[in-house]
């Protein structure tokens, strides 16, 4: 009997840890899903180079790539190439890293892995970018006039203002759209939506093709155990 | 099992018979044949925890075999490429994403590492239930200890090569405790650098420590643990020795030929593991950050310290160990200590034979300190590997420094409560 009680006091201890983790930072809203929808990630990559490439890069992605997302050869070259002459180039930028590091104070970091880096205890990294890219607002003790909710005193300006129109922080530290911009709230959350589904996807362009391969594999790996097993048991069916 | 007790092949007069025949004469083929497999004796009871070892040299091969695809590849480079990125690191995106299954390659040796730890310590835990440590077994039990710090060292090289933000910056933490070491420390530590940071000697002499020669020394440890083995014939769970009762032929009567029945067991535990191992590697290749951490996919940038340097999971009970020594002691620093502490909580295994004062080899049959003990050892152990992975705080230090004297005191006090212990009579033959 003592040896029970001591076992739960161990496996109650076991969690304690557990129970005290810390949360820190800004609470990161959730990215919707759009991993499977081709629009959506169509949609995401004519914002994310419309918006985004040429100050970041994303050199691990060449533009022959984009086809996986149900594009083609000649609407890649019409669309979205503007970085390369070869379909086959990856999606590079012509700023020198020294030029960025002027204008910016930072080097943009190449957005080719960002939201595999970004993930944390607190969200993924679609979670984080996506509260992200919705969290910017006036601040004019900053340089660029912008500030982040999610990156306090970032370096970048906010590029989608167009779209999002202007916050400002308001009390409690609530977010509060002083002056709109071309889209209303709910269609800019659903671009940024599209916009962080396509940097999931840079981030690990066959992850689809990795979770169907592995269903098959399983598939298999559940039959060979059947056969495994039922071999072992017959080896075995003398041994008492 | 001598391999002069077999007698050679004898030829049917087929052409098979006679090549068979030919390389017998000139080769131990059937004598390791049936010395290893068809004629090794092991007890017919075992149980769940008898998976780990073969798993463990099933993970070996893995290792080996997506090593050397990842090997055509991947280049230790440190210097930039055109788009600003260490060649490095570049090369490990390449076979993620160009290299034709690079993807899953490079998943399966990351899992891999993980994998490879957990079947170990699984395969350890075994042998602390079931006392298989223990006379006769202290020789395979010391060749076992240098496998594990073969496959630390392994791990900690490994890790480096893909020169991401915690590769690097692991490293910087892990080296510079040679920094410690009085008197020669930091001329050491340069000496282990090749350079007075962190820089491209480092990443090219890790890389051959990782592909040439930590793996040479594994396998020739891993082949010298299954001789042992061999040797003194395989414990089971009730740690009593079937050798003890043989039949007249010179058979141990509880034991059975390990091929074809624990070749026919083990496959059906290959499957099993293969498919957790794949449930990780097609579902969750990061798992949540534990096996791949999420800074890992920055390159490494001398510059920008993360604000939290965690080491991969394996590494993170001794690594709470080396942070619990925050004391001045002695005239000597506090690093200096929890490097020594840290040291010793891995040295301390290779005594473990001699440590242990129990007339029962098996848990089944130790009295209740021991299983007390054990049980409140594998918590301390737990709740230390989970430290080392949180930013430390005064209250997890603390905990951290308990869980550290509970780790010590195991092996320390050992001796003495073991001997005091009451222990059941073992049986004579071994239970199922």
């Amino acid at each position: 009997m003592r040896m029970t009680m001591l076992k739960k006091f161990l496996i109650a201890a076991l969690f304690v840890p557990l129970a005290v983790l810390a949360s820190e930072g800004v609470k990161l809203d959730r990215a919707p899903d759009r991993s499977t929808d081709q629009a959506a990630l169509q949609n995401g990559a004519k914002l994310f180079v419309n918006n985004c490439l040429n100050c970041h890069g994303a050199s691990f992605i060449r533009y022959n790539r984009l086809k996986d997302i149900g594009l083609t050869e000649q609407q890649i070259k019409d669309n979205l190439m503007f970085t390369a002459e070869k379909i086959g180039e990856p999606m590079g930028i012509s700023m020198s890293r020294k030029d960025a590091k002027e204008f910016f104070g930072a080097w943009p970091p190449d957005l080719s892995l960002i939201a595999r880096s970004r993930a944390s205890e607190s969200g993924s990294g679609a979670d984080w970018l996506y509260t992200y890219l919705r969290g910017f607002y006036r601040d004019e003790t900053r340089p660029t006039g912008w500030n982040n909710i999610a990156f306090p005193s970032v370096g970048m300006p906010h590029v989608l203002w167009e779209l999002q129109g202007e916050q400002v922080m308001g009390a409690e530290h609530k977010l509060t759209l002083a002056r709109p911009g071309k889209l209303s709230s709910k269609e800019f959350d659903d671009a940024v939506g599209d916009l962080v589904a396509f940097l999931v996807w840079m981030g690990e362009p066959q992850a689809q093709f990795r979770k169907q391969l592995g269903v098959a594999v399983l598939l298999f790996l559940g039959v060979f155990f059947i056969v495994a097993y039922a071999m072992k048991r017959a080896f075995w069916k003398d041994i008492h | 099992m001598s391999s002069t007790n077999f007698e050679k092949y004898k030829s049917d007069g087929s052409l098979a018979g006679n090549v068979l025949e030919w390389v017998d004469a000139r080769f131990p083929l059937t004598a390791n044949w049936k010395g290893h497999l068809s004629e090794y004796y092991a007890p017919k009871n075992f149980n769940f925890w008898y998976f780990f070892g073969s798993l463990a040299l099933l993970v070996l091969v893995m290792q080996i075999v997506t090593g050397i695809f990842l090997v055509m590849h991947y280049k230790p480079d440190a210097s930039l490429n055109a788009a600003g990125v260490p060649v490095a690191f570049a090369s490990v995106e390449y076979i993620m994403r160009d290299v034709p299954w690079g993807w899953l390659i490079r998943y399966m040796h990351a899992t891999g590492a993980s994998a490879f730890f957990v079947v170990v310590y699984l395969h350890m835990f075994r042998a602390m239930l079931y006392g298989s440590y223990r006379k006769p077994r202290e020789l395979l039990w010391i060749f076992g200890v240098f496998i594990y710090l073969c496959l630390m060292a392994e791990a900690f090289a490994g890790y480096l090569l893909p020169w991401g933000q915690m590769s690097f910056w692991g490293a910087q933490v892990i080296l510079n405790l040679f920094s410690a070491i009085p008197f020669v420390g930091d001329d050491l530590a340069l000496w282990i650098r090749g350079d007075y940071v962190i820089a491209d000697a480092t990443l090219n002499r890790m890389f051959a420590f990782h592909v040439i020669a930590i793996p040479l020394a594994l396998i020739g440890l891993v082949a010298a643990h299954i001789l042992a083995l061999h040797e003194v014939g395989s414990n089971n769970p009730d740690g009593i020795e079937i050798k003890a009762k043989k039949d007249e032929k010179g058979i141990p009567l509880d034991g059975i030929p390990f091929h074809p029945y624990y070749t026919v067991k083990d496959i059906v535990g290959v499957v099993v593991f293969l498919m957790v191992f794949s449930i990780i590697v097609f579902f969750a290749p990061e798992m949540g950050g534990y096996f791949l951490e999420f800074n890992n996919f920055i390159p490494a940038d001398p510059l920008v310290t993360p604000p939290h340097i965690a080491p991969v999971w394996y590494f993170t009970p001794f690594y709470s160990i080396l942070r619990a020594n925050t004391v001045n002691f002695f005239w000597i620093d506090a690093k200096l200590w929890g490097v020594i502490f840290m040291g010793l909580g891995v040295m301390i295994l290779f005594f473990l034979p001699w440590l242990d004062r129990s007339p029962a080899k098996s848990i089944r049959y130790r009295g209740p300190i021991y299983k007390g003990a054990l049980a409140v050892f594998v918590v301390a152990f737990v709740i230390l590997g989970y430290l080392g992975m949180q930013a430390p705080t005064p209250a997890y230090t603390l905990v951290s420094q308990i869980c550290t004297v509970i780790y010590f005191l195991f092996f320390l006090l050992m001796p003495w409560y073991t001997r005091i212990d009451k222990c059941k009579p073992e049986p004579e033959r071994v239970t199922q």
